[in-house]
C-alpha cells in the first residue's frame, strides 16, 4: 500500500472517528475533542494531496462499500491540489470552530455533518471514477445542507436559504449525472480514462459539456445559477462558511477543470466561449452586488461569485488560445486559473473567519453597525486586512500574482487576425479591468467601514477580542495569503506541473516567471525596490517623530459643530451610493418612501420613512416566474390526487402495462 | 463664453495685479509677533478664515486681498478649507454667543505654532456693535490674539501688509 | 559580474530619478498654479512657494483625533512610499529597468492603486462625514478608471506585444510613424483623461477648492495635519508628476536613455525635466479653461475614455 493509498484510507478511518466522537462525547468536552477529530481528518487530507500533488501514486479500491461497483479512490496531480487545498482549509476551519461554536451550532448533528462535509470535500477530487466523483458530491451536498440549517429555530432565513440551496445542488447533481451519463452511454466505461476517448467534436459530447457546465457551475456560483450562494452563506456558521466559499465551491471549478483538460480536451471554439461569457457576466454581476452589499458575510458570498467568475473566465481563455494554437499564453491563463484558485481560498478563508470573529465579538452583521472595531480586536482586523488587500488583488499578495498571470496571458494572446480572438480577449480584459476596480471598492468598504473610525452602535462599541483559536486560525490564514504572494514562482510551478505544462519558473527571489510570455514578477524584489526607495522619508519621518510629537487628545473636525456623533460618519450603504445610481439598471432598487403627516395636512410630516432594497437581479427577473410557474403546474397536477382509491388502482395497473409494452419491445 | 473670446479677454487684461509695496519691517514695533512662532511659517501661511459675527464688510476686503490686485497669495498667504490646514486663524466680527463655542474649536483645531489675527474694529474691540444682546464680547476675550488689524473695513493694503509680516517676505 | 554591475548601475540611475523627481514635484504643483496665476492676471507666488509649504508643514505638530487608529499614521506615509515606488518603475530618465523588476504596467497599476485605497482608508479613519464622502468619491472613480487604463494601454502593447513599460517608449522612439497613427493619437487621449481623473484636477475634481460637497480628494484630508499633510501632498505631486512624465515620454519619447551612460542620463533627466514642465504648463492653461464637472457626469467622461481607449484597440486591430 503506498503513502497515498494509506492516506485516503486514514482520512475514511479518521471520518468515521470523528462521527462517532461527535456524538458520543458530552456538550462540554464537545467543541474541543470533535473539533480537534476534524482538524486530524483535515490534516490527513492535506497531507495526502501533498503527496499526490507531488507525484505520488497511489489507488483505494473498496470493493464492499457500493453495491454495484467498487469505491476506486485515485488522486491524481491535479485531484491532489485540491485535496490540499481540502485539507488545509479544512484544518483552519475546524481550528476556528473549537473556538467559535457555541448554542445550536455546536450540536452533536452539527459536529457529525462537519465531519462527513471535509470527508466529501476531500473526497470529490480523490475520486478515481465517476461513481465515486457523485457519491462524494451527494455526501459533501447532504452534509453541507445540514450545516445551513445550524441556527433554524430562531431564523427563519436559514430555512429559507437551506431549501433554495438544497435544491440548486440537487438540480447541478442532476445535471451532471445527466452529463457523465450521456459520456458512459458514449464510451462503456466509468473511468475518466475511458471518458477521456470521446470524440470532442461529436453532438454528444457538446451536450455532456453543457450538462456538466450547468451542473458544475450551479455548485461553483456562476450566474445566474448563484442564487443559492448569498442566501447560504451568510446564514450557515462562519467556519461553514469559509469551508462551502473557499473549497466547496472549488470543487465546481475542479469539475470543470477536469471536463476541459481530461474528459474532453480539444473541444469546438464555442466551448471556451461559453465559459468566458459565464465567467465575465459572472465576475461582474457578482462585484456589482458586492459593492452595494451591507451585509458583511452576503458580501463576501458575493465575492466568492465573483472570484469564481474569473477562474472561469481564465479557463475559458487558455481552452480559446490553445484551440487557436497559441500554447504560451494559454498556459499562462491555466497557470493564472489555478493561482486564482489557491488565492482565492487563502483569502477567503480569512475573511470569513474574520467575519464570523466579528459576529460573536459584536453580534452584528451588518456593516451599517459596526465601526471602531481595530482597538478592541486588532488582530482580527489585521488578519482581515491583509485579507482584504488580497481581494482586491493589490501587492504584495496572492491575488496579486494571479491578477498579474491573467492579464500577461490576455495581453501576449492577441491574434488580430482570428476574429474570437479579436473579440473576445479586449471584452475579456475590459472585464478584469471593472471587475478589479469593483472589487477595490468593495474591500476598502468593507474594512474600512467595520474597522475604522468610531462605532456605529452599541454592539459595535461593546466589541471584545475573541478567543485564541479564532485568532491563530484567522492570522494563519492571512500568512497563507502573504505566502503565496511573496513566493509565487515555486507555487506556480507545482501548478503548472499539477496540469501537467510547463509555463512558470522560480526566478530571482521567489518571483514567478512566465514563460510562455516573457514576462517577469518578483514581489520580494518589488519590495526591496520599494523601501529603498522609501528609505529618506521613513527615516524623516522617524526624526520628525520624535522632535515634533503628535497632539492626540482633541476631537475630530466637524466645522464648528458642537454636536458630532458617530451616527454623522458615512455607512456601507452610504459609501456604495454613487454606485448604485450609476449601475441603477443593473441593480434595480426597490426604493420606499413612507410619509406619515401631521394630522390632515397635507404639507406638514411628522415622520418621512425611507426603506431601500438590493434583491439579486437574476432571482426577481427569473427565478420568482419560474418558481410561479412550478407552483401553479403543481396545483393543477395535484387535481389528479383526489384520493380515490380506484384512480390510484388505475394508475398502477395502467404502469404496469406501460412497463410490460416496454419490455417486450 | 468660447475660448478664442477667454484668449482675447485674457490677452487685453495682461497683468492686473499692482507692483508690491516695500516689506513692513520686522523691527519696527508695530507687530510684537513671537519669533518662535513665527519662525517656522517664514514664507508660506495656511489661512482659514472665521466669520465670528461680521456684516461681511471685512470679508470683502479680504477677497480683495487674495483678489488679482493686490494678490497676496504671491507672499506666500493662501486661503484654506481646515483649521488642520493652517496656520493662521483669520477672525473676523465681533464674537457672539453662538459662535464663541465654534471659534475656539477652530483654534483648538490648529496644529501648533499658530497665530490668531483679530481683523477689523469689531474684532479688536466690538466697533459700533458694543453691548448688543448677541455680542459676547471682541475676540481676545475668547481666544489669545497676536495680531490686530484696525480699520471698519481695513483696506486690503493693510491686510496684505500684516499677512506679510507673518510670511516675512 | 560584469551583469551584477550593470544592475547596480541602473539601480543608481533609477534612484537618480526617483531624486530627481521629488525634487520636481512641488515644483510641477508650483508651475501649474503659477501659470495659472498669470493667466488671471496675479503675479502669483513662483514656483518654488509648493517647497516652502512643504518646509513650513514638516515644522507643525500633527494633531490626530481622538478615535483615530494606526491607519491615520501609516496611510500618509504608504501613499508617498507607493509613489516613490511609482517613480522607480515607470521609465523616465531611461527605458532601462532592473531585471528582476521589470516596469510591467499591471505593476505599475497596482502600486498606484495601493496609494489609492492608503488615502481612502484615511479619508474613512477620520469618522467625519467629509471624510466618507471623499472616500466614497474617490474609490468610484478609480473603479470607473481602471478599464480605460488596462484598454490604452493593451491598445499602446499590440504593436509591441508586451506590456513592459520601457520596451512600449523605446519602440515608439525607434517607430515614430506609431506616434501619429490613429491607434497611437486616440489612446494616449484616452491616457490623459485617466491621468485627470487618477491625479484629481479639472475637470474631475478641483484641487482648489473650499466647498466641502465638491471635494473629492481634498476631503479625504480634511483632518490631515502638519508632516501627514506634506506626506500627503507630496506623495499625490509625486503622482501628478510621473504619469506627466509618462505622457510626456508616449508622445516625445526622445531623449530617453537606453543605456546608462555619462551622456545619454543627463540629458535624459534633461529631456525629462523639460517634457514634465511643458506638460505642467500646458495643465495650468487647460485648467482655466474648464470648470469642474457635475459628479454624475463624471462616469460619462469617463466611459467617453473607454470608448476612446477601445477605438484605439480596434484601430491597432486594423493596422496589425
Amino acid at each position: 500500500m503506498t503513502l497515498v493509498a494509506g492516506g485516503l484510507l486514514a482520512q475514511l478511518v479518521l471520518a468515521a472517528l470523528a462521527v462517532v466522537l461527535a456524538v458520543s462525547v458530552p456538550a462540554r468536552r464537545r467543541a474541543l475533542v470533535a473539533g480537534t477529530a476534524c482538524a486530524t481528518l483535515a490534516a490527513a487530507g492535506a497531507v495526502t494531496g501533498a503527496l499526490a500533488l507531488g507525484g505520488g501514486e497511489g489507488e483505494l479500491r473498496l470493493t464492499g462499500a457500493l453495491p454495484l461497483a467498487p469505491l476506486v479512490l485515485a488522486p491524481d496531480r491535479l485531484g491532489g491540489l485540491f485535496l490540499l487545498l481540502a485539507g488545509t482549509v479544512g484544518v483552519l476551519a475546524c481550528l476556528y470552530a473549537i473556538g467559535y461554536v457555541h448554542g445550536p451550532a455546536g450540536s452533536r448533528s452539527q459536529w457529525a455533518a462537519l465531519a462527513v462535509f471535509l470527508l466529501g470535500m476531500q473526497l470529490v477530487p480523490s475520486a478515481g471514477d465517476v461513481v465515486a466523483f457523485l457519491l462524494a458530491w451527494e455526501l459533501m451536498a447532504a452534509a453541507s445542507t445540514v450545516l445551513v440549517l445550524a441556527d433554524q429555530a430562531r431564523n427563519p432565513a436559514a430555512r429559507e436559504a437551506a431549501l433554495w440551496y438544497a435544491v440548486m445542488t440537487h438540480l447541478s447533481l442532476v445535471a451532471i449525472l445527466a452529463g457523465f451519463a450521456v459520456l458512459v452511454g458514449q464510451t462503456g466505461g466509468t473511468g475518466y480514462g475511458v471518458l477521456a476517448n470521446t470524440d470532442p467534436a461529436s453532438g454528444a459530447a457538446g451536450v455532456a459539456f453543457v450538462l456538466l457546465v450547468v451542473g458544475f457551475g450551479a455548485k461553483a456560483g456562476l450566474v445566474p445559477l448563484h442564487v443559492w450562494l448569498p442566501r447560504a452563506h451568510p446564514e450557515a456558521p462562519s467556519h461553514a462558511s469559509a469551508l462551502m466559499s473557499a473549497v466547496m465551491v472549488k470543487m465546481g471549478v475542479y469539475g470543470m477543470l477536469v471536463v476541459g483538460l481530461r474528459l474532453l480536451p480539444g473541444g469546438p471554439t464555442w466551448w471556451a466561449v461559453l465559459l468566458i461569457a459565464l465567467g465575465a457576466g459572472s465576475a461582474l454581476y457578482g462585484i456589482l452586488q458586492a459593492s452595494v452589499a451591507s451585509d458583511v458575510k452576503r458580501l463576501l458570498a458575493y465575492s466568492t461569485s465573483e472570484n469564481v467568475g474569473l477562474m472561469v473566465l481564465a479557463l475559458g481563455v487558455a481552452l480559446l488560445l490553445r484551440g487557436y494554437d497559441v500554447p504560451g499564453p494559454a498556459s499562462t491563463a491555466l497557470i493564472a486559473c489555478l493561482l486564482l484558485v489557491v488565492s482565492h481560498a487563502a483569502f477567503k478563508t480569512t475573511l470569513f473567519l474574520g467575519a464570523g470573529a466579528i459576529l460573536h465579538a459584536t453580534g452584528e452583521r451588518d456593516l451599517d453597525r459596526l465601526g471602531g472595531l481595530v482597538h478592541a480586536m486588532p488582530w482580527t482586523a489585521a488578519a482581515f486586512g491583509v485579507a482584504a488587500l488580497g481581494a482586491a488583488a493589490l501587492p504584495v499578495t496572492g491575488g496579486f500574482a494571479a491578477e498579474w498571470a491573467l492579464l500577461q496571458s490576455l495581453i501576449a494572446g492577441v491574434r488580430p487576425g482570428d476574429r474570437v480572438v479579436a473579440v473576445a480577449v479586449p471584452v475579456a480584459l475590459a472585464v478584469i479591468a471593472l471587475t478589479a476596480g469593483l472589487a477595490l471598492l468593495t474591500f476598502v468598504k468593507a474594512y474600512g467601514i467595520a474597522f475604522l473610525a468610531r462605532p456605529r452602535s452599541e454592539g459595535a462599541a461593546l466589541a471584545h477580542e475573541v478567543p485564541v483559536t479564532m485568532r491563530v486560525a484567522t492570522l494563519a490564514g492571512a500568512v497563507l495569503v502573504v505566502a503565496v504572494g511573496v513566493v509565487p514562482g515555486p507555487i506556480a510551478t507545482v501548478l503548472a506541473r499539477a496540469v501537467g505544462i510547463a509555463g512558470a519558473r522560480p526566478v530571482g527571489l521567489g518571483g514567478l516567471e512566465l514563460g510562455g510570455v516573457g514576462a517577469v514578477l518578483d514581489p520580494v524584489a518589488l519590495s526591496v525596490l520599494g523601501l529603498l526607495v522609501s528609505a529618506p522619508v521613513l527615516v524623516l519621518a522617524a526624526v520628525l517623530a520624535r522632535r515634533r510629537p503628535r497632539v492626540t487628545d482633541v476631537d475630530g473636525w466637524g466645522c464648528g459643530q458642537i454636536r458630532t456623533s458617530p451616527r454623522m460618519q458615512y455607512t456601507a450603504t452610504s459609501y456604495a451610493e454613487p454606485l448604485m445610481r450609476i449601475f441603477d439598471d443593473a441593480l434595480q432598487p426597490t426604493r420606499d418612501v413612507e410619509v406619515t403627516h401631521v394630522g390632515e395636512s397635507r404639507y406638514m410630516a411628522a415622520s418621512v420613512q425611507y426603506r431601500q432594497r438590493v434583491d439579486d437581479v437574476v432571482e426577481v427577473r427569473a427565478y420568482a416566474p419560474l418558481v410561479a410557474g412550478a407552483n401553479r403546474l403543481a396545483d393543477r397536477a395535484r387535481g389528479v390526487q383526489n384520493g380515490s382509491i380506484h384512480r390510484y388502482l388505475g394508475f398502477a395497473f395502467a404502469a404496469l402495462v406501460l412497463v410490460l409494452v416496454v419490455v417486450a419491445l | 463664453m468660447s475660448l478664442a473670446r477667454l484668449a482675447r479677454l485674457i490677452r487685453a487684461a495682461g497683468r492686473i495685479a499692482e507692483p508690491p509695496p516695500p516689506r513692513p519691517d520686522p523691527d519696527d514695533g508695530l507687530s510684537p509677533l513671537p519669533a518662535e512662532r513665527t519662525a517656522a511659517l517664514r514664507g508660506s501661511v495656511q489661512v482659514r478664515h472665521v466669520d465670528a459675527g461680521s456684516c461681511n464688510g471685512c470679508e470683502i476686503e479680504i477677497a480683495a486681498a487674495f483678489g488679482p490686485v493686490y494678490d497676496v497669495e504671491r507672499y506666500g498667504a493662501r486661503l484654506v478649507a481646515s483649521p488642520r490646514h493652517a496656520d493662521v486663524v483669520l477672525v473676523t466680527g465681533v464674537v457672539t454667543q453662538n459662535m464663541a463655542g465654534p471659534l475656539r474649536m477652530t483654534v483648538a483645531a490648529t496644529p501648533e505654532p499658530r497665530l490668531v489675527i483679530a481683523l477689523g474694529d469689531c474684532a479688536r474691540s466690538c466697533g459700533a456693535l458694543r453691548g448688543g444682546y448677541g455680542v459676547l464680547g471682541p475676540v481676545s476675550d475668547v481666544v489669545p490674539v497676536d495680531l490686530e488689524v484696525p480699520g471698519c473695513p481695513p483696506e486690503p493694503e493693510a491686510i496684505v501688509e500684516a499677512l506679510r509680516r507673518v510670511t516675512g517676505r | 559580474m560584469s551583469d551584477v554591475l550593470a544592475q547596480v548601475v541602473t539601480l543608481l540611475v533609477l534612484l537618480l530619478q526617483v531624486a530627481v523627481m521629488v525634487a520636481l514635484a512641488p515644483v510641477v504643483a508650483g508651475v501649474t498654479r503659477q501659470v495659472r496665476a498669470r493667466v488671471e492676471g496675479r503675479a502669483g507666488a513662483g514656483v518654488l512657494q509648493p517647497w516652502r509649504d512643504l518646509r513650513k508643514l514638516l515644522a507643525k505638530r500633527p494633531v490626530h483625533a481622538t478615535g483615530t487608529s494606526w491607519v491615520t499614521r501609516a496611510a500618509p506615509l504608504l501613499l508617498v512610499c507607493s509613489s516613490l515606488l511609482v517613480a522607480a518603475l515607470v521609465p523616465l530618465v531611461a527605458a532601462d529597468p532592473l531585471s528582476l523588476v521589470p516596469d510591467d504596467l499591471f505593476v505599475v497599476i497596482s502600486v498606484l492603486l495601493l496609494g489609492t485605497v492608503a488615502l481612502a482608508l484615511l479619508g474613512l479613519d477620520a469618522g467625519s462625514a467629509f471624510g466618507g464622502m471623499g472616500s466614497s468619491r474617490h474609490m468610484m472613480i478609480s473603479a470607473l478608471v481602471e478599464p480605460t487604463v488596462l484598454m490604452a494601454v493593451y491598445a499602446l502593447s499590440i504593436p509591441v506585444g508586451s506590456s513592459t513599460l520601457s520596451l512600449i517608449v523605446t519602440d515608439r522612439r525607434d517607430d515614430p510613424a506609431s506616434i501619429a497613427s490613429p491607434a497611437g493619437v486616440l489612446a494616449v487621449v484616452a491616457l490623459v483623461v485617466v491621468v485627470l481623473a487618477e491625479t484629481g484636477r479639472l475637470p474631475v475634481d478641483n484641487p482648489a477648492t473650499h466647498l466641502e460637497l465638491t471635494m473629492v480628494h481634498e476631503a479625504m484630508v480634511l483632518e490631515t495635519s502638519a508632516r501627514d499633510l506634506a506626506w500627503v501632498e507630496l506623495g499625490s505631486w509625486l503622482r501628478l508628476t510621473v504619469l506627466l512624465g509618462l505622457v510626456g515620454n508616449l508622445v516625445v519619447p526622445w531623449g530617453i536613455a537606453t543605456e546608462p551612460t555619462l551622456a545619454s542620463v543627463p540629458l535624459g533627466v534633461l529631456a525629462v525635466v523639460a517634457k514634465i514642465t511643458v506638460l505642467a504648463a500646458v495643465l495650468g492653461v487647460a485648467e482655466v479653461a474648464m470648470a469642474k464637472l457635475r459628479l454624475f457626469r463624471v462616469p460619462e467622461l469617463l466611459a467617453g475614455s473607454f470608448l476612446l481607449a477601445f477605438l484605439a484597440v480596434t484601430a491597432s486591430y486594423l493596422v496589425a
